[in-house]
């Protein structure tokens, strides 16, 4: 458990900057709206590894068992809203690309700029 | 075992991130998130999220894919020039922040630690609450509906405004009349294999996602989850029997009761609260017994949830497919 919870970390950390790196590099709106998805995994993912408990299972009580380690709830409610908020402001985002492309002819950040000084 | 499936599943969901921004081609991007999604719902689910994963499998795997290649038909394939001539900053940007962030994580509580700071606060209240005073057996549903039926309520509106949203913005009303023209075209009724498949797993999709509504005090499952697996079903249908079949079985005009009343009826939950004596959202006074008066709530908010989710996924793909021909 030691070494995979550091490593969840860092991968937390690489994606978090790969979805960045999409973000500020990339020139393509789509590119960008998908970079901004991968970011917004990597938050997932920290918050679902902080609310781990070790040894403990899914906080749903079963009859049968007694007392047992309930990993914490609070972070999974909190990103279970969060992914159906997500993917709705997603949504919203790709109809914005979808509008300047009627508009401009291009979702290519370059070409929009070019024609906005025009 | 759990340690050999964690590295090799977070070290695929590294190489896929890595794929999905070097490629050019924007569709092969778009199946690859599909996939890197798959991947982040199994994580969620060996760190103990079972709802998480349920969600993320439904929602990014499925619809989000849909959408994307949805406003894909509608904008283009490719990139054309692949990097901004910032590219080296940005990238001198991200590897100092990368190896910052990964320097700060030396210092975080290890995983899994009992004591780490985040399970001392509120999290063991909620564990025995939900046994004293709701009764369900699932802790997340229980968070989600009644302790924080605030939140819950602010996320509802958030997607119900994301939805009302991209509606204004695509749903031109001159696109409505030709819609009927050239609709007959668009479907995959001549393709054998995804018709029978597909005309297969519809009406179990859809029994699921009521399972998941109805199941989830029990088990994993809720509003949202059950919302995006009967949202997908009838995405399925409409990719596969044409759109026009779709909407007649779901007309937009009910779509858009949907979102509303889905959304009226968490709020008339809470409204009731304040009638019978209550605070807002307060469900204990619902019934005689509070502990059933909390069952009761949930169950209400839940079906609301699930209701307006549904609405606001089928309208938004309908208007992004409906856009397509004009």
């Amino acid at each position: 458990m030691n070494f995979l919870g550091i490593y969840y970390y860092w991968v937390f950390a690489i994606l978090l900057m790969v979805g960045f790196y999409a973000v500020i590099a990339k020139l393509n709106l789509i590119k960008k709206l998908i970079g901004l998805s991968l970011f917004q995994a990597a938050v997932f993912l920290l918050y679902i590894t902080v609310g781990k408990v070790e040894g403990g299972t899914a906080p749903i009580f079963a009859s049968a068992a007694g007392e047992r380690l309930f990993s914490n709830p609070l972070p999974q409610v909190l990103i279970l809203t969060a992914i159906v908020v997500g993917i709705s402001t997603t949504a919203l985002g790709l109809g914005i690309i979808v509008r300047i492309k009627e508009e401009y002819g291009t979702i290519e950040e370059q070409e929009i700029q070019e024609i906005d000084r025009q | 075992m759990t340690i050999v499936f964690g590295v090799f599943l977070l070290t695929l969901m590294l190489v896929t991130a890595i794929a999905i921004v070097r490629t050019q081609n924007l569709f092969v991007a778009v199946m690859l998130s599909g996939i890197f999604s798959l991947l982040l719902a199994s994580n969620f689910f060996l760190l103990d999220a079972a709802d998480v994963a349920l969600t993320e499998a439904a929602v990014g795997a499925g619809i989000s894919t849909v959408l994307y290649l949805s406003a894909l038909a509608l904008s283009a394939q490719h990139e054309h020039a692949p990097y901004s001539s910032h590219r080296l900053i940005a990238l001198a940007v991200v590897s100092f922040t990368t190896l910052a962030v990964i320097y700060a994580t030396f210092d975080q509580p290890r995983v899994g630690d009992p004591a780490a700071p985040v399970h001392q606060h509120v999290a063991p209240w909620y564990l025995e609450m939900t046994r004293d005073a709701i009764d369900i057996p699932n802790v997340v549903t229980a968070v989600l509906g009644s302790f924080r039926g605030y939140d819950t309520l602010g996320e509802v509106f958030v997607v119900f405004t994301a939805g009302i949203g991209v509606l204004f913005l695509l749903d031109k009303p001159g696109a409505r009349h030709s819609q009927t023209q050239t609709v007959g075209q668009v479907r995959l009724r001549h393709y054998l294999i995804p018709r029978l498949v597909g005309r297969m797993l519809i009406p179990f999709i859809l029994l699921f996602g009521l399972y998941v509504q109805f199941h989830g005090e029990y088990g994993p499952g809720g509003g949202f989850q059950a919302g995006a697996l009967v949202a997908a079903s009838i995405i399925l249908y409409a990719l596969l029997e044409g759109e026009t079949r779709a909407l007649r079985a779901l007309p937009r005009r009910l779509l858009t009761l949907l979102i509303a009343s889905g959304a009226l009826l968490y709020c008339g939950v809470g409204v009731a609260g304040i009638l019978l004596g209550g605070n807002f959202l307060d469900y204990s006074v619902l019934a005689d017994d509070p502990v059933k008066g909390q069952q009761l709530g949930i169950i209400l908010i839940e079906a609301g949830v699930g209701i307006t989710v549904t609405g606001v996924l089928l309208s938004i793909f309908h208007a992004f497919a409906a856009r397509g021909r004009f």
